[in-house]
């Protein structure tokens, strides 16, 4: 007789520890690969599973092996048809001996998949995110157990007595199973028989009674008093505790002042905005304005990845985002972001105009908006020491006087990004806006 | 143990399997195995396992337990990959040369299948492994597992202690010697710790007792070397460190001078495990021809008692089929020689040989053609042989033919293969030699030893590649093995190729040309 041992309830994820221990080795390599499909995807598949091709450095395990296309060696191969001793065969290829017996195929082209925690990970490395706010961005919705009717499995800790008795009553009166007074009724009978004296047809009488006690108690213990099938369990459903609906409007200026690197910090941006918002509200849509000196609504790659010449007049972006919310998003019903990126160039005449407009329409209407400036690395530290800056710099910071969820920083690095969204996380959780 | 046969004498009927099936299953078959084949077994340990739990074994060199390290996550990765994207199924089974045997099942299994990888596994490949000399004589199989724990959980440690870097610094290392760290033809020393010093304190005792003073008169062996000057001093410090050694891992365990105790231990362990996994290497058409051999012969025979369904016998034979699918050279499947196709035809040839011998198998083998009792000349082989000797005394002429096996002959400069053989009179013994030799991982591997160091002067370890047939060594890792090679030793390595006829010098190389 052998030994059975049942594993497939061991723990699971025995490699788990391996395979942390390869992302880490091959972190740089991940990193990379993991920011290049930020930069060409789009923002809301950050958030989700990335398959990435093999790191190639730091993960070969090197050995000393024989140079396949060096020395003679001998093939021994199965399934000769036509050749004879003495038979020359030109080699395929250039003569590497490509028919090596255990040849492997190249592993090259492999791509495994990251998942959702290890691409958040990596893309938030240099972002310098404090872990309390990693922690919070990395974890799925919450959920809320709510009753949903019964089901007959369950955990015991989950027994509906009453339902279970129900069908266990139910059950006892379909199957006739006998009731205790009948067998104390023929308790009652037998006793005060035997009390009296009597004769034969007495005798006779409590033998019967006896018998039919017998019978009764044979089928209560065959028909139990609780079965295994009338057991019901409280069920309770996972829902997700109910969110809100959030817009989040990217505005963007695409005039030629910027440049590659202006836009992929501008991207990060957004992106990390997208998964705060996404954290925080079950619904998020994303609303893409780009302005030169006109504005329009686009998708997500012409945003990104198309050019447009003109000149810059950011009003005409505030313009159209009114417009929009307007339209779609009536502020009742819809939490309002925004976050706007440029280099700072506007005209002059036209900072004014912006002030207006923020402060008399659009701060009422959002819930929050987000300026950054992008600019030079040679140049920051000199903007950061002085409150002068570009002309929507210096109008928007009027703003930022009056309205506290005006939010304004100068970016020039990754690492920047992070501190705009410090206030937004100081006011958790969401102040939900009066209508 | 609720019992659904619907023909009496059915061992089991339906695909679903139970525990109750399975150890039915396994005791008709242990019966028959031990009765008809007379198989001799560790006791066996069957154990369920899921899908990813099969990958889990896949990657970690197919042990239930095993230290942790980067690249067993990037071989998982792999197998991961290729078994999602459906380019390659998993085994139906594991098995852990151990005492008690463990057999992996795969849960998917259908019981038809199972069966068949009990027999296959439970009882072909444990009878391999109880029975053959190499595992006899190499492996420990009633302590592997436990070893294996010492090692899991002295790395945990480890990693604890000085920095998950650290450890995984010296396991790279290691890792890239394993190859380098086998004893292929002394045994390894066995004595353990304890017993060793016992014996060093008995031969003292003995010395003291057997002490004669006339002894010290005697010219010292050392002086009449002396006078051989340098070449003589030479040859005493490789005596001395007992060079050359072809074991690395177990050179630079003993001699390093730059690591710790903890690393000598890892060190250690990698050397113990590529130890215990050389017998596998070596016998891998004899393994699994012996529990291909075992497998179908115990299923037809309870196919022919009645004890398995016609369904079952069919799926089983579907199996079986796969499994020894051999494609021709020219076949776009082909990817060399399939061990258990190659194992089983050998392993059947010899059965018929003993009963039903032809004039030629009388002639190449006298001893067993007509030998009448098959089971008793099988029995032989498998305790006797590996691969390479298997191969080199038992493939008959008429099997080579059935194979149509020729051998190509593959210079590197050349522009053409030549056929040098086929399978005719005067091929078929090069052909066995050819496919012998192929088998012989100790030539098929580079040969590479430990030839000086001299640790009172500048402590350059040199390493000797003796290059057989023209075959160097490939560049880019050869340069980044003698990296890991310095980083175990602390001091400059050097590695010189010399042809094995001639021994003219081809190249050589040091670390200190190679850059960080």
């Amino acid at each position: 007789m052998p030994i059975f041992i049942d594993r497939r309830l061991n723990p699971k994820d025995k490699s788990l520890g391996n395979r942390q221990r390869f992302l880490r080795r091959a972190r740089e390599e991940l990193k990379r690969s993991i920011r290049d499909q930020i930069r060409s995807g789009r923002i809301a598949d950050v958030d989700t599973e990335h398959a990435v091709p093999m790191p190639e450095r730091g993960t070969t395990e090197p050995s000393f092996n024989d140079n396949k296309a060096s020395g003679n060696r001998q093939h021994i191969l199965p399934g000769n048809k036509h050749f004879s001793p003495g038979d020359l065969i030109s080699k395929p290829g250039q003569g590497s001996g490509a028919r090596a017996p255990g040849d492997k195929a190249s592993e090259d082209d492999f791509r495994f998949v990251l998942s959702r925690e290890e691409v958040l990970e990596l893309f938030f490395e240099d972002l310098e995110l404090p872990d309390l706010v990693k922690l919070n961005l990395k974890e799925i919705h919450a959920f809320k157990p709510r009753r949903a009717g019964f089901a007959a499995t369950g955990s015991p800790t989950n027994i509906s007595v009453g339902r279970t008795m129900r069908n266990s009553h139910g059950r006892r009166i379909a199957l006739r199973r006998p009731k205790q007074q009948e067998l104390d009724a023929i308790l009652q009978e037998i006793a005060t028989l035997e009390s009296e004296p009597g004769g034969a047809a007495t005798r006779q009488r409590i033998a019967t009674l006896r018998e039919e006690l017998e019978r009764l108690e044979r089928r209560r213990r065959r028909i139990a008093f609780v079965d295994p099938v009338d057991i019901r369990f409280n069920r309770f459903d996972a829902r997700p505790i109910p969110n809100a609906n959030a817009v989040m409007f990217c505005l963007m200026d695409v005039s030629g002042s910027m440049g590659e690197r202006e836009k992929d910090l501008a991207k990060r941006f957004f992106v990390l905005l997208h998964l705060f918002l996404k954290r925080r509200y079950e619904r998020t849509e994303i609303v893409f304005i780009r302005h030169t000196h006109e504005a329009h609504e686009v998708d997500e790659d012409t945003f990104f990845y198309n050019t447009q010449s003109g000149g810059t007049i950011v009003s005409t972006a505030l313009d159209e985002m009114h417009r929009i919310i307007e339209q779609r998003y009536p502020a009742a019903e819809w939490n309002i972001y925004a976050a706007q990126a440029s280099d700072g160039d506007n005209f002059a005449a036209d900072s004014e105009r912006c002030i207006k407009f923020l402060d008399g329409k659009l701060m009422r209407l959002c819930q929050y908006f987000a300026y950054v400036e992008i600019i030079d690395e040679r140049e920051a530290h000199i903007f950061r020491a002085t409150e002068n800056g570009t002309s929507l710099w210096r109008a928007y910071s009027t703003v930022e006087l009056k309205w506290p969820n005006f939010q304004m920083s100068r970016i020039a690095t990754p690492a920047d990004i992070y501190p705009v969204f410090r206030r937004l996380f100081a006011r958790q959780p969401a102040v939900r806006k009066s209508a | 143990m609720a019992r659904q046969a619907n023909k009496p004498g059915l061992l089991f009927s339906g695909s679903d399997w139970d525990f109750g099936k399975l150890s039915r299953a396994y005791e008709a078959i242990e019966a028959l195995a031990i009765e008809e084949l007379h198989l001799d077994i560790y006791p066996v340990q069957m154990e369920i396992i899921s899908s990813q739990q099969m990958l889990d074994a896949y990657s970690s060199v197919g042990m239930p337990l095993m230290y942790r390290h980067w690249s067993f996550g990037k071989h998982f990765l792999y197998e991961d990959l290729l078994y999602r994207k459906g380019g390659r199924g998993l085994a139906y089974e594991l098995v852990i040369n151990s005492n008690p045997c463990i057999v992996y099942l795969m849960e998917e299994n259908t019981m038809a299948l199972q069966a068949l990888v009990t027999a296959h596994a439970a009882l072909g490949h444990n009878h391999f492994f109880k029975n053959n000399h190499l595992f006899r004589q190499w492996t420990d199989a009633g302590a592997i597992l436990s070893y294996l724990e010492f090692a899991k959980s002295y790395i945990t440690r480890c990693e604890e202690r000085h920095g998950l870097a650290a450890v995984e610094a010296v396991l790279d290392a290691a890792h890239a010697l394993m190859e380098q760290g086998v004893f292929r033809y002394r045994r390894p020393p066995k004595l353990s710790s304890e017993r060793q010093r016992e014996g060093l304190r008995e031969r003292l005792e003995y010395e003291e007792r057997s002490y004669n003073d006339l002894w010290r008169t005697l010219p010292s062996a050392q002086e009449s070397k002396k006078a051989d000057g340098v070449d003589g001093r030479i040859a005493e410090r490789k005596k001395s460190l007992n060079l050359p050694e072809e074991n690395l891992l177990y050179f630079l365990e003993k001699n390093s001078l730059v690591l710790e105790p903890w690393q000598r231990e890892i060190v250690r362990i990698v050397r113990i495990i590529a130890q215990y996994f050389y017998p596998q290497r070596q016998t891998q058409v004899m393994n699994e021809g012996c529990a291909t051999f075992v497998h179908y012969t115990l299923m037809n025979m309870l196919f022919d008692r009645g004890q398995i369904s016609e369904g079952a016998m069919l799926e089983i034979l579907r199996n079986h089929s796969n499994v020894i699918f051999q494609p021709a050279f020219d076949d776009p499947r082909f990817s060399g020689i399939n061990p258990y196709a190659l194992g089983l035809d050998m392993m059947q040839d010899i059965q018929r040989m003993s009963t039903k011998p032809t004039a030629e198998d009388r002639d190449w083998f006298p001893d067993i053609a007509g030998h009448g009792n098959w089971r008793e000349v099988l029995l032989e082989a498998w305790a006797n042989h590996r691969d390479e000797s298997f191969i080199r005394q038992y493939l008959s002429p008429s099997l080579i033919r059935k194979w149509r096996l020729f051998v190509l002959a593959d210079g590197a400069d050349e522009p053409h293969f030549e056929v040098t053989s086929i399978h005719n009179e005067r091929g078929y013994d090069k052909i066995r030699a050819a496919l012998a030799n192929s088998y012989d991982i100790g030539a098929k591997r580079p040969d590479i030893q430990v030839i000086d160091v001299d640790l009172l002067g500048d402590r350059q370890l040199r390493l000797q590649h003796r290059v057989k047939d023209g075959i160097v060594l490939d560049e880019g890792s050869r340069d980044s093995t003698l990296r890991h090679v310095r980083n175990l030793w602390g001091y400059e390595v050097s590695l010189v190729a010399v042809d094995a006829q001639t021994g003219a010098v081809i190249h050589e190389r040091s670390t200190s040309q190679i850059a960080e």
